[in-house]
């Protein structure tokens, strides 16, 4: 057991310490170290543009999707090289944020499935952000229950034609590529009739409208499809595999989602330790250290599940359900960290204006963002299915429309 | 980086589970519990003679010198079993204190006993109620006579010797206090047993009158002796923990299984299922600390105090959370003394308190962490 870098690890780790130093947006570094979960914003600039160009930037040096193959426009990198890396990065790691489904489930899927001259031709520009991809997976039928999607996809010549609505669609309004999944035979039980697909998002025929979350701001959208035409060329899998094909995606976005989850814990801890109330800071409060203490505990238990988990990678196993855990312990706990935030600034804690508010708002807009963290990705009773079935071996929920076809399965206004 | 145990020690654990799960079946910690012995002495036996007890000592006194990555393993596989015997007061406490601490003849006289089950030693430090404080310390130590009593004292009433923490100045300062070594057959201590939520292990009241005493280690350096000691033994204890914590949580899943109601098992029904993931996660979390607190003890890092007041309180709440919801999942049979359930939920619970209870670990976390800061 040991946290020291190995030769090489160490040669890799000056080497990209040098280069970041040379070459990251260092202008910005401030902004992005004071963002926080619903709140990244960058003074005087656009944060996609600046994303854009640091990731292209990394790309042109070798420096993107580090652990993807070099022909793909990795690095051919080791997880702990990965690892590294994002310890390196630090805070510029924070504008890899709408790459995140691109390159952590939607590239998963297209090199599990796609063909070779396809891989080609689409990875190197996901890896280097030149183009950004969606995932077009949730319904407004089917959320927890993926495969109750109805969008459906039929054959026509060589082409299928796609209709019907995504919902949840992170980034489709910026994406240029999507991976979509569709029923392809509705007379079949539901895991069975399902067929993934990727598109150009400028195909004609989508169009995208931004959903206005509850704290004000849009990263999602519903995705309509009327009639859009995608080439038999571009179906990843088998036709009725896609639930197979979704699970990877799936697997990857836990690894994903799971491995720099926001915990909301050392923005609370260095606001506690500035902030004054009546007795002094309110760090040498014996309630506040409580707190304090209990969510230090588990946040570092989530970075050191997370350091197992890449140790137990770097071996060679997979990545298993456990990663659950990461999403389902950080959602709640930003949740709850941010409540309490508020709290200790008493009745101000009410103001939300960056000029008005304890440290400029953050918390506020921690607070509004975080009930989604506990639904996207996967819902925190999901997150504890999976953990109960595949990780403690507990049965299954009685399914009553499991081995039902799909198109008699009841559902609101079809008994 | 490696963030795992090897190959070898992980063979070790399977060691120590299959002995352990031979010679000490539930049915050997009723024995103690029951209060028909003080501890299962054939174990003590069993554990010196397989060189657990030595785990960590050097070989120069008689132990197997392989090191505190080992013991760890060891730990958790004493608390899985909860083995009746009083394997963290005399290795997690007395024999670091006197490998910490000790001269050299009293290393030499006590760790070769202790390696071969021939000492049981203790620590004598709180006095009443109350978290570990110089303050909280009055037995007083004059011309090498201890005066005062100690309680609870784990261990106290089978204990050969004792580290004893006295009071020796009147500053108001740490350095008001000195460690003493007291052999317990001694003139002038006295020891009785104390009713404990945990009865498969012991609990004493030490009073000393005009006892002599010999020191440990520099006179008015016990305080900060004993906070390293209290540190190394978090860590271990918390493997003991994570170790409870995961047997209750199998042991609630395995019921879960079994038992049927409404004609299908429970550990269908969403509420239980809910129950058992999120006992699933704090032993998760627990034992990722503990990982970290065991590299930080085996290599004597400078991050060794904050790595155990984590490793101490995640594994105390997870402990404490997978044994009560042991007891939930199992229903009216778990409220029953026949199941076993109520000797994890009694472990925990005193396992939670016998080296300061939460409130001191989460003080002590947050002052370390913000010297860390302020770096």
């Amino acid at each position: 057991m040991n946290f020291d870098d190995t030769p090489q690890e160490a040669a890799f780790r000056s080497e990209a310490r040098a280069w970041i130093a040379a070459n990251a947006p260092k202008q910005y570094e401030e902004d992005l170290r004071k963002s926080s979960l619903g709140r990244t914003q960058l003074k005087g600039a656009n944060i996609l543009e600046v994303a854009k160009a640091w990731q292209k930037k990394k790309a042109d040096a070798g420096w993107a999707c580090l652990h993807w193959p070099k022909e793909y426009g990795g690095r051919g990198a080791t997880p702990i090289e990965r690892v590294i890396w994002q310890q390196e990065e630090g805070a510029f790691g924070k504008l890899s944020g709408m790459f995140i489904i691109g390159h952590g489930m939607c590239g998963p899927t297209m090199m599990a499935f796609a063909g070779e001259d396809q891989k080609r031709k689409y990875l190197p520009p996901l890896a280097s952000g030149e183009k950004i991809w969606c995932q077009l997976f949730s319904e407004p039928a089917g959320g927890s229950d993926v495969a109750g999607l109805r969008t459906r996809a039929e054959k026509k010549g060589d082409d299928w034609i796609i209709n019907g609505q995504k919902i949840w669609t992170s980034g489709a309004h910026y994406s240029d590529y999507g991976i979509l999944l569709t029923r392809t035979d509705p007379n079949v039980a539901k895991h069975k009739g399902l067929t993934m697909f990727f598109l150009d998002m400028k195909s004609p025929g989508v169009e995208i409208k931004p959903i206005k979350q509850a704290n004000g701001q849009s990263d999602f959208n519903e995705v309509y499809f009327t009639d859009v035409r995608i080439p038999d060329a571009q179906r990843l899998g088998e036709v009725n595999d896609g639930w197979n094909v979704s699970l990877t995606t799936l697997m990857n976005e836990r690894m994903s989602i799971g491995a720099g989850v926001a915990t909301g814990f050392p923005e609370l801890f260095e606001f506690c330790s500035n902030l004054m109330l009546e007795d002094g800071p309110a760090i040498d409060d014996r309630g506040v250290r409580s707190k304090l203490a209990n969510w230090a505990v588990k946040a570092s238990g989530l970075k050191y599940t997370s350091m197992r988990a890449i140790s137990a990678l770097s071996k060679g196993e997979r990545p298993g359900p456990e990663n659950s855990i990461g999403k389902l312990v950080a959602g709640s706990m930003v949740q709850d960290v941010a409540a309490y935030a508020l709290d200790l600034q008493g009745a101000a804690g009410v103001l939300s204006g960056p000029e008005d508010a304890e440290a400029a708002g953050k918390f506020q807009a921690m607070l509004l963002r975080a009930p989604g963290t506990r639904v996207e990705g996967g819902t925190d009773e999901i997150m504890r299915n999976i953990i109960a079935e595949r990780v403690l071996g507990l049965p299954g929920d009685i399914r009553v429309d499991k081995d039902v076809p799909f198109n008699r399965i009841p559902t609101k206004g079809r008994e | 980086m490696n963030f795992d145990f090897s190959d070898d020690q992980k063979q070790l654990r399977d060691e120590a589970r299959k002995y352990l799960a031979e010679k000490c079946p539930p049915k050997a910690v009723r024995t103690v519990l029951d209060g028909k012995e003080a501890y299962d002495r054939e174990l003590w036996k069993g554990l010196a003679e397989m060189g657990f007890l030595g785990v960590a000592i050097p070989e120069k006194f008689g132990g197997a010198g392989a090191g505190h990555l080992e013991l760890c393993v060891v730990a958790e596989e004493m608390g899985r079993a909860l083995a009746p015997v009083p394997f963290s007061s005399t290795v997690y406490l007395a024999a670091e204190a006197v490998l910490l601490a000790g001269s050299e003849s009293q290393q030499q006289k006590w760790l070769p006993l202790i390696a071969s089950g021939g000492a049981i030693g203790t620590l004598a430090l709180f006095e009443g109620n109350g978290n570990p404080s110089p303050q909280a310390i009055k037995l007083s130590a004059s011309g090498g006579s201890l005066n005062g009593v100690k309680k609870p004292v784990p261990d106290g009433a089978i204990a050969d010797f004792a580290i004893v923490a006295a009071r020796t100045g009147s500053s108001g300062r740490e350095t008001d206090v000195s460690l003493f070594l007291v052999d317990m057959k001694a003139d002038g201590v006295e020891a009785k047993t104390l009713t404990n939520v945990d009865p498969s292990r012991g609990q004493a009241e030490l009073t000393f009158k005009n006892c002599k005493a010999e020191p440990l280690g520099p006179a008015n350096e016990g305080w900060s002796i004993l906070s390293q000691v209290l540190d190394r033994a978090a860590v271990l204890m918390a493997f003991e923990q994570v170790g409870g914590a995961d047997r209750a949580l199998e042991m609630g899943r395995d019921y879960a299984l079994d038992r049927i109601a409404f004609g299908r098992p429970i550990g269908s029904f969403q509420a239980v299922k809910h129950m058992l993931a999120d006992m699933y996660v704090s032993a998760t979390l627990a034992r990722s600390n503990c990982y970290y607190g065991a590299w930080a003890l085996s290599t004597n890092a400078s991050e060794l105090p904050e790595a155990a007041a984590s490793a101490r309180i995640s594994a105390t709440q997870a402990f404490q959370h997978c044994a009560k919801n042991n007891i939930q999942v199992h229903g009216g049979m778990g409220f029953t003394w026949e199941f076993d359930c109520h000797m994890y939920y009694r472990r925990a619970n005193a396992t939670a308190l016998t080296l300061g209870s939460l409130s001191y670990w989460e003080d002590a976390l947050i002052d370390r962490m913000r010297k860390r800061n302020a770096a």
